[in-house]
């Protein structure tokens, strides 16, 4: 198939497995973000989609053809690395046109496209200038136009954002995408900020312990998580434990939640129901009964803290929607099958 | 840390004492011995206080000239070939595990331990005709019969980069380590082949690192007076060795001290003139 495909791809580190038989296809033009905390092994699959490791099994290929031999400097891509390693002793043109110089190409050539890229990045006029005399956003910038200076098929980035301060990096994300979106390349960043990836990409890999746990689209990992761990890693969850009464039915903490029902001969499982799905209610009525500990107010969203099962439950509500509850009060948790997610275990 | 600058003369009290003993064990005999070298010299060894340029002018000939250039041209030869064995060695030593560059590491030091005397001597046995690597040749079959390798310029030079090799690998050591190494990945992810981003990457950004080691080295190898004798001809000699000469043998002190002098002063326009040079390549 056309795209970059992963298959079986293992990397081990004596006795450590750091990515551990990872199955992934990259369709061209689409933006994946390998998500996951640190020593997940994010950064060494995409390590080895660059040629930097060689995986110790498996095999990555490139519209079918196996590159898994083939070293880094033939492999046609474009990467940026968290340190951005730009070359200390070139300037931005210089540092810009390297790829080119390296290349062959011709002087006029190479300066025609040094600026194009210039422009894209929105730095005109910066060819001349010094590396360390620009701030740290420009120098992003000028990282991701040497990198795809020679118009590569993969473009890597290597948490290329986490040099940055909270706001540029929010403006830079947004315009990673953007600029992704125009030139239509296949990308593949890794990044520990899940704001991030649900910002920028396509698909979201989800990974723990060198293995992938999730890869969906951002809006169905946040609503479908396939585990607890993605569930809990993905935004803020409430994991519920659900058990199968004897007629079959599912309930939660001794109350029988209609309309939802757990893999077939499963008699535990675990649910997660986002904090923003929770509803309070009066107490009674079928609803699950619970006490208020604590009432956090944001100005912009409302968290009240419910006891319940002899565990906290989180539900979060707008001002709009305000659930008029003070600590101590007695309330009701309304649950609709619809909002419970039932995790693999 | 903000550093202020001193601002009471107490300020200055760590300075006394390294400032103090500069003074005293070497701009006072540094003066001296520039004192020495315009006095007269009596024959039989001794020398009465004057200021004459008859030491000064004895040096302006073609034999002290040309032993003057030999020496400059043979520490310029010693540093690049130091730089250019130590550079892509080191870069490889930098590459290797921990425990293997402590190993490297403490083997070369060894090397600064041997005197001047021994490594000449090691390197006269190793290039003779009777014991040498030439023997080796022989039994390889490259060779008809052994033959002496020394003395000879080869020789001389063989030692000396030996010698300073060891030095050239840890002055470029910390440099090395410290140079981020996603620098040469992403050279490599550019489009550039391991080697050429030695050449075009590595090597540009150490460039700093590089001048100062040439120029260490060229010092070090400026005075450098018994490997030139024990495995050159005199016409290897370095002025160094004159030095010696006139001083100890010829007992010429005011002589010797007009042809360090000089030495010294050559020494210090050329390190000039490359850190000059060096300058106006950075700005271009």
């Amino acid at each position: 198939m056309s795209g970059l495909v992963l298959n079986n791809v293992t990397k081990q580190f004596g006795a450590f497995t750091a990515v551990d038989k990872v199955q992934l296809a990259v369709p061209h033009g689409t933006f994946v973000c390998l998500l996951g905390p640190s020593g997940c092994g994010k950064t060494t699959l995409l390590r080895m989609i660059a040629g930097l490791e060689d995986p110790t099994a498996g095999a990555i290929l490139l519209d079918g053809t196996d590159i898994t031999g083939v070293p880094t400097h033939k492999r046609n891509l474009g990467m940026v690395f968290q340190s951005l390693a730009l070359f200390p002793h070139l300037s931005v043109g210089e540092n810009i046109a390297y790829p080119l110089r390296i290349r062959g190409a011709p002087r006029e050539e190479q300066k025609k496209r040094v600026d194009e890229l210039l422009a894209l990045i929105h730095l005109p006029g910066y060819g001349d200038r010094p590396v360390s005399k620009l701030s740290g956003g420009q120098r992003q910038r000028v990282a991701i136009a040497r990198a795809l200076a020679l118009s590569p098929k993969i473009f890597l980035l290597d948490e290329p954002l986490s040099a940055l301060d909270a706001k540029l990096r929010e403006a830079m994300q947004v315009e990673l995408r953007q600029l992704q979106q125009k030139l239509g390349i296949t990308t593949i960043v890794v990044t520990h900020d899940q704001r991030e990836a649900m910002t920028m990409a396509d698909t979201v890999v989800v990974m723990n312990g060198g293995h992938i746990r999730q890869a969906a689209s951002p809006i169905e990992i946040y609503r479908k998580p396939a585990d607890t761990f993605v569930a809990d890693f993905i935004g803020s969850t409430n994991l519920i434990e659900t058990e199968a009464d004897n007629t079959g039915a599912a309930t939660i903490f001794g109350h029988r939640v209609t309309g939802l029902s757990l893999p077939a001969g499963a008699r535990t499982a675990t649910i997660s129901v986002r904090p923003e799905d929770v509803h309070l209610t009066a107490p009674g009525n079928g609803a699950i009964d619970g006490t208020v500990t604590f009432v956090r107010d944001l100005g912009g969203t409302i968290e009240t803290f419910v006891e319940a099962g002899g565990q906290q439950i989180i539900a979060v509500s707008t001002p709009r929607e305000r659930p008029d509850v003070v600590a101590g009060q007695a309330v009701g948790i309304a649950l609709s099958p619809e909002v419970c997610v039932v995790l693999k275990q | 840390m903000k550093r202020e600058p001193p601002q009471s003369i107490a300020d200055y009290g760590p300075l006394f004492f390294p400032a103090g003993m500069l003074l005293i064990f070497f701009v006072v005999p540094f003066g001296t011995m520039i004192a020495v070298s315009f006095f007269q010299r009596q024959e039989g060894g001794f020398y009465t206080p004057a200021f004459v340029f008859t030491n000064y002018e004895r040096f302006l000939s073609a034999f002290f000239g040309g032993v003057l250039g030999f020496s400059l041209i043979l520490a310029v030869t010693v540093a690049i070939c130091c730089v250019v064995l130590a550079l892509p060695f080191t870069y490889l030593l930098s590459t290797l595990s921990r425990r293997l560059q402590v190993i490297w590491l403490v083997g070369l030091l060894s090397v600064l331990s041997l005197s001047e005397v021994i490594i000449g001597f090691a390197w006269s046995t190793l290039l003779s005709r009777t014991a040498g690597l030439s023997n080796l040749l022989v039994k390889v079959g490259l060779l008809d019969q052994p033959v002496a390798l020394f003395p000879s310029f080869g020789a001389v030079l063989t030692g000396m980069v030996y010698q300073a090799l060891p030095y050239t690998v840890l002055v470029l050591y910390p440099a090395i380590v410290r140079l981020d190494p996603t620098l040469m990945e992403a050279a490599r992810t550019l489009g550039s082949s391991p080697i050429r981003a030695f050449f075009n990457v590595l090597v540009p950004a150490l460039r700093n690192t590089i001048m100062a080691t040439l120029i260490m080295v060229f010092i070090f190898a400026l005075g450098s007076y018994l490997l030139p004798q024990i495995l050159g001809r005199p016409q290897h000699w370095t002025l160094s060795v004159l030095i010696t000469d006139q001083a100890i043998y010829q007992s010429n002190m005011p002589f010797a001290a007009a042809m360090a002098v000089f030495l010294v002063l050559v020494t210090l326009g050329l390190v000039a003139l490359t850190l000059l040079i060096g300058r106006k390549g950075e700005k271009a």
